[in-house]
C-alpha cells in the first residue's frame, strides 16, 4: 500500500490538515490499514521535499499546517494510478509449497492436509463475508476492500479444488511426476 | 427442536455393478434459525442430501426428519403436504412459471394447499414486500431480470409460515454482487427463524452460512468451527 500515494490522492480533491489526511485515509481504506501520526507528517515532509506537495509555509510540522498538492505531485499521481502493480513474476506461495512437499510424504493423506487448508481458509472467507453483512450500505470502501479479499480467499480454494480433482486422476502408489522439466521449459518461454 | 435432522442417511442407486453410492451415513443437525452450507465437488451427494432433506426422495438407509417429525413415518398424502406447507425450495435456474406473474407464482404453492385465493395473494404480496420486489408483483417472468426472478423464487420459497428453506446453487448464473444479494436475502430469511440448508461449489455464497459442511464421496469429511466475531479479522496484528 503507497501511504504517499493515497495521501496525494486526497490532496487532488483540495488542501488539507495532516490529522484530517490521516482520518480520510483511514476511511477511505475501510479502516482495514490503520496509519500513525508518526507516518503521515513523515511522508508529508518526504513529498514536500520531492515537491509534490506545498505548504502554507510553517517551518515545523503541526497540526495546523495545511498541505496542498502541486502540478507535479498530480502528475506523479496520475502516472502511479495508471502504472499496473507488478502481477508478472508468482510470489512463493506457502500454501502451494506445503501441497508440493505433502505430495512426497510418505504416510501423509494429500487430500487431508487439502481439506485442513479448505477449511481454514472458508472459515476466513465467512469472517470477511460477517464484515461485510454488518457494514453499511454506504461504507462502499469497506465492502471494496473486502471483496478483494475474499475474491482472493476464493483463488486459494479454487486452486485446492483443482489440486484435489489433479490428484485424484492419479493413482495412489505412484510416484509423484517431477515437476523439473515442465518447469525449465515454462522459465525458457519466459525469456 | 431441531428444523432437519439426517440420521445416519445413505442413498444409494442401482444395483450391482451399475451400484452408485451417493450418500453414506450421512448425519447433520439444522436449527431453527441456522444457514447450513454444504460443499463439495460434483458427485459428492451434494445435491442427493438436498432431495432427501426436501422429501423429493427416500434414503436407502437412515432417517430423514423434519421439524422432529420422522419422514418415514408420514403417509405419501403427508408428506406432499409438509412439502408445500414447512418446505421451500429455491433452484439453480428459479423454475418460474412463464405463464404466472410473480405475484400468482409466489401464491401457486399456497393455492394448491387450499388457501383460499384471497389470503394466498395477500401472503404472496406480503413475502414479494420483505424481498422489495412488490411493485414488480404483477410482471411476468420474463419481464424481470435475473436477480429480480430469483428474489421472486425466494420468496415462492418462503410464503406462508415454512420453517425449512433449501437452496440449490441458490444464485444461478448471476453475477457476484447480484449473488451476494441472494445470499443476503436467504440470510435475512433465517434470521427470522426459517433453517436454510444452501449446497453450492462456490465458496463465496458458502461463507455466507454459519457453518460450512464438506461433502466428498457421499460421506461429511469435515465442517468449520464456529464463528469468532468480526472484530478478529481488523485487529492490528491481522493487518498486514
Amino acid at each position: 500500500m503507497s501511504v504517499r500515494h493515497a495521501l496525494l490522492a486526497l490532496l487532488s480533491e483540495g488542501p488539507k490538515y495532516g490529522l484530517q489526511l490521516r482520518h480520510e485515509f483511514e476511511q477511505r481504506t475501510g479502516e482495514v490499514w490503520p496509519l500513525n501520526v508518526g507516518q503521515v507528517y513523515t511522508t508529508l515532509q518526504r513529498l514536500e521535499r520531492d515537491g509534490f506537495i506545498e505548504s502554507d509555509g510553517d517551518e515545523d510540522v503541526s497540526p495546523q499546517k495545511s498541505f496542498r498538492i502541486t502540478t507535479e505531485g498530480a502528475a506523479e499521481l496520475d502516472t502511479w494510478l495508471r502504472t499496473p502493480p507488478d502481477l508478472s513474476s508468482p510470489p512463493r506461495d506457502e500454501l502451494v509449497i506445503k501441497v508440493l512437499v505433502a505430495i512426497r510424504v510418505p504416510g501423509i493423506d494429500i487430500r487431508d492436509v487439502i481439506q485442513t487448508h479448505r477449511r481454514h481458509v472458508v472459515e476466513l472467507m465467512q469472517e470477511w463475508t460477517r464484515v461485510k453483512r454488518d457494514a453499511g450500505t454506504d461504507e462502499i470502501s469497506l465492502a471494496l476492500v473486502v471483496d478483494a479479499e475474499l475474491f482472493r480467499l476464493d483463488a486459494v480454494i479454487r486452486w485446492l479444488d483443482a489440486a484435489d480433482a489433479r490428484l485424484r486422476r492419479v493413482p495412489r502408489s505412484a510416484p509423484a511426476p517431477r515437476p523439473e522439466p515442465s518447469r525449465a521449459r515454462a522459465a525458457e518461454a519466459r525469456r | 427442536m431441531s428444523a432437519l435432522q439426517l440420521n445416519r442417511v445413505s442413498k444409494v442407486y442401482g444395483k450391482g455393478a451399475t451400484e452408485v453410492r451417493a450418500l453414506l451415513e450421512v448425519d447433520l443437525i439444522v436449527e431453527p434459525g441456522e444457514l447450513v452450507a454444504v460443499m463439495g465437488p460434483s458427485g459428492s451427494g451434494k445435491s442427493t442430501l438436498l432431495t432427501l432433506a426436501g422429501s423429493l426422495e427416500e434414503p436407502t438407509t437412515g432417517e430423514v426428519s423434519v421439524g422432529d417429525v420422522p419422514l418415514a413415518r408420514l403417509s405419501r398424502n403427508e408428506r406432499a403436504a409438509l412439502r408445500r406447507r414447512a418446505i421451500g425450495y429455491v433452484f439453480q435456474d428459479f423454475n418460474l412459471l412463464a405463464g404466472l406473474t410473480a405475484a400468482e407464482n409466489v401464491s401457486l404453492p399456497l393455492e394448491l394447499d387450499g388457501v383460499a385465493l384471497r389470503s394466498a395473494r395477500s401472503a404472496a404480496i406480503a413475502a414479494l414486500e420483505r424481498l422489495g420486489m412488490a411493485a414488480r408483483a404483477n410482471r411476468f417472468p420474463d419481464e424481470l431480470s435475473g436477480g429480480e426472478r430469483q428474489r421472486v423464487a425466494i420468496a415462492r420459497a418462503v410464503v406462508g409460515d415454512r420453517h425449512l428453506l433449501l437452496a440449490d446453487e441458490p444464485s444461478g448464473a448471476l453475477d457476484s454482487v447480484n449473488g451476494e444479494a441472494v445470499m443476503r436475502l436467504v440470510r435475512e430469511t433465517c434470521q427470522n427463524g426459517v433453517a436454510g440448508v444452501v449446497v453450492t461449489h462456490d465458496a463465496q455464497l458458502a461463507a455466507w452460512a454459519d457453518r460450512v459442511v464438506f461433502l466428498r464421496d457421499g460421506r461429511v469429511v469435515d465442517q468449520t468451527a464456529p464463528a469468532d466475531g468480526p472484530e478478529s479479522l481488523l485487529d492490528a496484528d491481522r493487518v498486514r
